[in-house]
């Protein structure tokens, strides 16, 4: 692959972060911690937090009011787990959400739960705990927006957002 | 049933206070149901010069809009005066009033000197030919001008109801722009009824679910700024905010006053496990109120401090239970099908307000604090979030409609489940807190 080529690949990369990873809150004290480093690096790169967003998986779901892991879940997270075990200058905050169905404050504390579960699933696979934060947006952050299961589904999810840790 | 009564009793008595409204002729018992709201002139106050001329047709509207805003009261337009009112002083030609079924009378004055405002009224029962209490004068300057004008129609309120008004107050709620998914919140404080709107924050980081102090000069609301979910204090007045302590790693949110001021109750998640817990906001000393792996959040304290209502899933899905101030055993009171939530007790301490969501559409309902008499006051894609008036009557909360291009807004509706209105803002709204009735 030629520089250009390179370049286009990455601005392309960015821009997809940019669609798939509206989590930011858009504020100054937002940047780090929820903006992470996104998708930044090569898809191709297995090291970089693009491989890790888009051949991993950076998020996993949840059914309606629920909190457990599925097997889909599970297969996602262990594979987080091991890059993370492999790639050890990343911290995480695991960013719990809900769908609109529901009251604000009852949402938050279900996005809790979730963020919780996933970060739990993480430290049983061998990841320090102190590199993993959580956060809940309860219902505040939706990535669909209809009014219907379809969207519902994709906004009941916990996301793994990557942070260049201390070591950067 | 509201009813109102035009005996002719007529006789000195009717001067008494409001206090002793019930032997008064002119009257609207509010209780369960409603009939026809009570026919109403508010002619233009007097001024005492053109200066005046503004303030006196603007504060006679706000009052007219004020009391039929209501529900119990509707407005006899102008063009259909008999006779108007030149004078404060002058006898009124009760005969004019009376033809046009004018049961109640609001006349005013307002003289303007330099900045200040003077505001005199007086209520007047047509049919008895009498005056309803004694007129009353409020001064202040110019810029409180719309207070004036509440606290007048707050008067009228009472003496015509017996029971205490709410419409000098004001509201606090969270202002939304932008789409869905990239929403932006800030706080912002209005008059009760939508007018002089000023934001308190800006929209960098999310703001959620602001709680008036019991005195009206602080707020408790949650802010991401930091990154995280922790709870603000405001001052008012000031307009100055702080964080409250907080504990690294945690989340804390749903903060709500005790009723005298000194504690914030809120809900702590800690390990994905969300609790309630108080902290008093001088020394920063908290202490647990539940522990139970169940989500426990969403509090309200009764009146008088000694209880608290709250939504927790011990069950398996969210309900609402009461248990004493300082914790221990909890007592469920929602039973209904459904799921309950934000649970707010009335400032009568005779009702709880709550949100409900059942087969698809949510709620707002009100029940007795046993969970007895429950009552749906409201329907819709998403309904939520009820807030009280000072006087326990009326509950705000937000409507957010369907879609892609959903969006939130503030709504009033009578605890009889009439006169549902918009609360109408510059952008959407959301968790409104109500005052109490200002100084």
């Amino acid at each position: 692959m030629n520089v250009l080529s390179k370049i286009a690949a990455a601005a392309a990369l960015v821009a997809l972060a940019a669609c798939t990873n509206p989590d930011s809150l858009g504020g100054d004290d937002a940047v780090n911690l929820n903006n992470g480093v996104g998708g930044t690096g090569l898809a191709s790169d297995p090291t970089s937090p693009a491989y890790f967003q888009q051949a991993i998986g950076d998020r996993v779901l949840f059914a309606v009011d629920q909190s457990t892991l599925s097997d889909e879940a599970q297969s996602i997270l262990s594979a987080q787990a091991q890059w993370l075990l492999t790639n050890t200058d990343y911290t995480a905050t695991i960013e719990g959400h809900a769908d609109e169905q529901g009251t604000r404050e009852y949402n938050l504390a279900l996005g809790a739960r979730r963020a919780n579960a996933a970060r739990e699933f993480l430290v049983s696979r061998g990841v320090a705990g102190s590199r993993l934060k959580t956060v809940s947006y309860g219902k505040e952050r939706p990535i669909e927006i209809c009014s219907d299961e379809g969207c519902y589904a994709k906004n009941r999810r916990a996301v793994t957002v990557l942070t260049a840790g201390l070591t950067g | 049933m509201m009813r109102f009564l035009t005996s002719l009793l007529v006789g000195a008595t009717l001067l008494a206070a409001p206090a002793q409204a019930q032997n008064q002729p002119l009257r609207i018992t509010i209780d369960e149901g409603i009939i026809e709201p009570l026919p109403l002139a508010v002619p233009n106050f007097v001024p005492d010069g053109v200066a005046a001329t503004e303030y006196a047709t603007q504060i006679a509207q706000v009052v007219a809009a004020d009391l039929t805003g209501s529900g119990l009261f509707r407005e006899i337009p102008s063009s259909a005066y008999i006779s108007q009112v030149t004078s404060f002083d002058a006898p009124v030609q009760f005969a004019d009033w009376k033809a046009i079924n004018a049961q109640a009378l609001v006349t005013g004055s307002v003289s303007l000197s330099g900045d200040r405002l003077t505001v005199r009224f007086r209520l007047w029962d047509v049919f008895a030919g009498t005056e309803l209490g004694s007129g009353l004068q409020f001064a202040g300057t110019t810029d409180g001008w719309r207070r004036m004008a509440h606290k007048v129609a707050d008067a009228v309120y009472s003496r015509i109801t017996g029971e205490g008004g709410y419409f000098d107050s004001r509201v606090v709620f969270v202002s939304e722009s932008g789409p869905k998914d990239q929403r932006r919140k800030r706080l912002a404080i209005m008059d009760y009824d939508g007018a002089n709107v000023q934001y308190l924050t800006d929209s960098t980081s999310i703001v959620l679910a602001p709680r008036f102090s019991p005195t009206g000069d602080r707020v408790l609301y949650t802010s991401y700024q930091g990154g995280f979910p922790r709870i603000h204090i405001l001052d008012v007045g000031r307009v100055e905010q702080r964080v409250l302590q907080s504990q690294e790693g945690t989340m804390s949110f749903a903060p709500r006053f005790s009723p005298d001021g000194q504690t914030v109750l809120f809900s702590l998640a800690q390990g994905g496990n969300t609790d309630l817990y108080t902290m008093n906001i001088a020394s920063g000393q908290s202490a647990r109120l539940t522990s139970a792996p169940s989500i426990e959040t969403a509090p309200s304290y009764s009146p008088d401090g000694s209880r608290i209502v709250f939504e927790s899933d011990r069950s398996g899905t969210p309900q609402l239970y009461i248990m004493a101030a300082s914790g221990g055993e909890a007592q469920r009171i929602s039973f209904g099908q459904g799921r309950y939530g934000t649970p707010v007790w009335s400032p009568r301490g005779d009702l709880i307000a709550f949100t409900k969501q059942n087969k698809g559409r949510f709620h707002i309902g009100v029940m007795r604090t046993d969970g007895s008499e429950e009552r749906l006051l409201t329907a819709s894609f998403l309904d939520e979030g009820p807030t009280w008036s000072p006087n326990g009557r009326v509950i705000m909360f937000t409507r957010e409609t369907q879609g892609a291009d959903g969006r939130a807004s503030l709504y009033s509706v009578d605890i009889s489940g009439r006169n549902l209105r918009p609360v109408r803002t510059p952008d959407g709204g959301s968790d409104p807190t109500w005052s109490p009735l200002l100084q």
